[in-house]
């Protein structure tokens, strides 16, 4: 049950959209989160979805994939229309009963609200799916480097991230270990309320943490019988170079951007 | 011939609780490890052979006496690295040396480390993967191999460095049969092929039984130290320090005490097969001759 953890998940491929400069990408998905936010109108909105579709296209992530990853926010996306619809007041009622008064304005907020935090979603997910947990810190930590002059932490942040990573699916396994040793031994994890339930969680995380911290040491020591010591005169394997499409992309995301900027000056 | 690791009345003890008294795991040990050797250090649980393995490469620091790795002073914070570089150090747990999600990316942690230029590590990443057998795992991610691919794994970590000897802290205790078998290929072709000095700390006797030499420790000292079959000889103290002497030894002595002729150096499996292959062969060819 906990190996369904769909946290930070890839998708291996071999297409344009994962052959991308991982700094590129990072760029992009700014870019293409500020153009959400400032896209307005019918259009604006068209737009991006046609954008997102596009990219979705070009990535090869089935469609199946990613309203499984939109599973789990579809419960903020329903708040979301529900608060909208009910609160924003507007001129043209279409229903009125009691308390409960229904404006054209506050279904069209709605709707666009909704549309605009699943593109969020989906976008930044579309990242995720197809740019390798690696691949992202060293994008990470290449661009913030120069936060290192001000006395950044950043090689270091960037290492914790991708042991981080490293350890999740360890720690996953190691959880479903201890959850069923418990259960034999007649530990109920699955029934009585909420607090009943934290309390049978306790037992869970005691053995989970000693051993953490047993791991972290061995780690560190491993880690240092290699060699570290730091990011000082590190070099890399796999050294991040940007190749003509990463030009093309970032064109095709400053048009984009332009377009949207544009579309809401006219509108 | 030279030495590649030297200690001298080396002393280290360990503190317990804070009003205990410290507890004293190595008790003024000489030891000297000569290049290109296979050396396995024997001890039941608590006899301070990890402890000793972890000043091999300046994990620890010696209380007392020093250690020298190549006639560097492993106290030099300033040759620390170097130090490290060529001792490396493989662990019991595989899935606690790992540091990267794609294989290749993990060996290359080490040259990565060490600050050599982008192809250099690229060939020995793919020289070290060669040579453990797991060049065709590359970029698999390492939480889906088994126990003793991931150990093969760390062990072409450290060998992306280029070491000159490596030192194996029990690197079979978290294994199967097989995994364990397939790092026992690893450590002897290591010495074999690479010539790599080789310390193997281990409380399995039949690895040790590849080793040029067989150190026995028990509390903080050195009981035993000579070739496995002088070694395995004296069973007495074997036995006092915690430990069997090997299967195909046990076997042998047994078959000695009823009259067979067997001699006393048949360590391995294959040895020991030929030995009483050979003990046995006379007697069934004198039935025959009294057959005739």
């Amino acid at each position: 049950m906990l190996k369904d953890i769909t946290l930070g998940q890839f998708f291996p491929g071999n297409t344009v959209v994962h052959r991308l400069d991982p700094r590129m990408k990072l760029v992009l998905t700014l870019i293409y989160i500020t153009a959400l936010f400032l896209a307005q109108g019918l259009f604006g909105y068209a737009l991006m979805l046609g954008v997102l579709i596009t990219c979705l296209a070009l990535s090869r992530i089935s469609p199946k994939t990613v309203l499984r990853g939109l599973r789990p926010v579809l419960f903020i996306i329903l708040v979301t229309v529900i608060l909208n619809v009910f609160f924003i007041t507007g001129e043209t009622i279409l229903f009125e009963y009691r308390f409960i008064v229904i404006t054209q304005e506050g279904l069209l907020t709605a709707a666009f609200m909704a549309s605009r935090l699943l593109m969020l979603i989906v976008g930044t997910f579309l990242l995720t799916y197809t740019t390798s947990p690696i691949a992202l810190t060293d994008g990470l930590e290449q661009m913030l480097s120069p936060l290192k002059k001000i006395r950044l932490p950043i090689h270091e942040l960037a290492m914790m991230m991708s042991i981080a990573l490293r350890f999740i699916p360890t720690l996953i396994e190691e959880t479903d270990k201890i959850m069923s040793a418990q259960k034999a031994r007649g530990a109920d994890f699955d029934s009585g309320g909420l607090i009943k339930r934290a309390k049978a969680i306790l037992p869970l995380i005691i053995p989970l943490f000693i051993s953490a911290f047993r791991r972290a040491d061995e780690l560190a020591t491993a880690m240092e019988s290699r060699c570290y010591h730091g990011g000082e005169g590190r070099t890399r394997m796999k050294v991040l170079k940007s190749a003509p499409r990463d030009y093309m992309a970032l064109l095709f995301g400053a048009v984009v951007i332009a377009t949207v900027v544009l579309l809401r000056a006219a509108g | 011939m030279d030495s590649i690791i030297k200690t001298e009345k080396l002393e280290f003890s360990y503190f317990g609780a804070a009003d205990s008294e410290p507890k004293t795991v190595l008790k003024g040990l000489d030891i000297e490890i000569e290049k290109g050797t296979f050396v396995a250090v024997l001890g039941h649980n608590g006899s301070g052979k990890s402890t000793l393995a972890k000043h091999f490469n300046a994990i620890l620091l010696p209380e007392g006496g020093r250690v020298l790795v190549c006639g560097a002073d492993t106290s030099d914070e300033e040759l620390i690295i170097e130090i490290r570089r060529r001792v490396g150090m493989v662990f019991q747990n595989p899935d606690n040396q790992i540091v990267a999600t794609v294989v290749e990316e993990d060996v290359a942690f080490a040259p990565e480390n060490l600050g050599y230029p982008s192809d250099e590590i690229r060939r020995r990443v793919d020289e070290a993967l060669k040579m453990v057998g797991m060049y065709e795992y590359r970029s698999h991610a390492p939480h889906l191999l088994s126990g003793g691919q991931k150990q093969r794994i760390a062990i072409a970590g450290v060998l992306a460095m280029e070491p000159e000897c490596v030192v194996f802290d029990e690197p079979t205790a978290m294994l199967d049969p097989r995994g364990r078998e397939s790092i026992v290929n690893v450590v002897r072709n290591l010495r074999d092929k690479l010539g790599v000095t080789v310390v193997l700390i281990t409380h399995h006797m039949d690895e040790a039984v590849y080793a040029d030499r067989i150190v026995v420790m028990s509390g903080g000292e050195f009981i035993l130290d000579g070739a496995p079959r002088d070694v395995f000889m004296d069973d007495v103290t074997l036995r006092r320090a915690g430990l069997d002497v090997p299967e195909t030894t046990a076997l042998i002595h047994a078959l000695r005490e009823d009259g067979l002729e067997l001699p006393l150096s048949a360590l391995t499996i294959e040895e020991c097969a030929d030995a009483i292959f050979a003990a046995l062969q006379p007697k069934s060819e004198k039935y025959k001759n009294e057959k005739e």
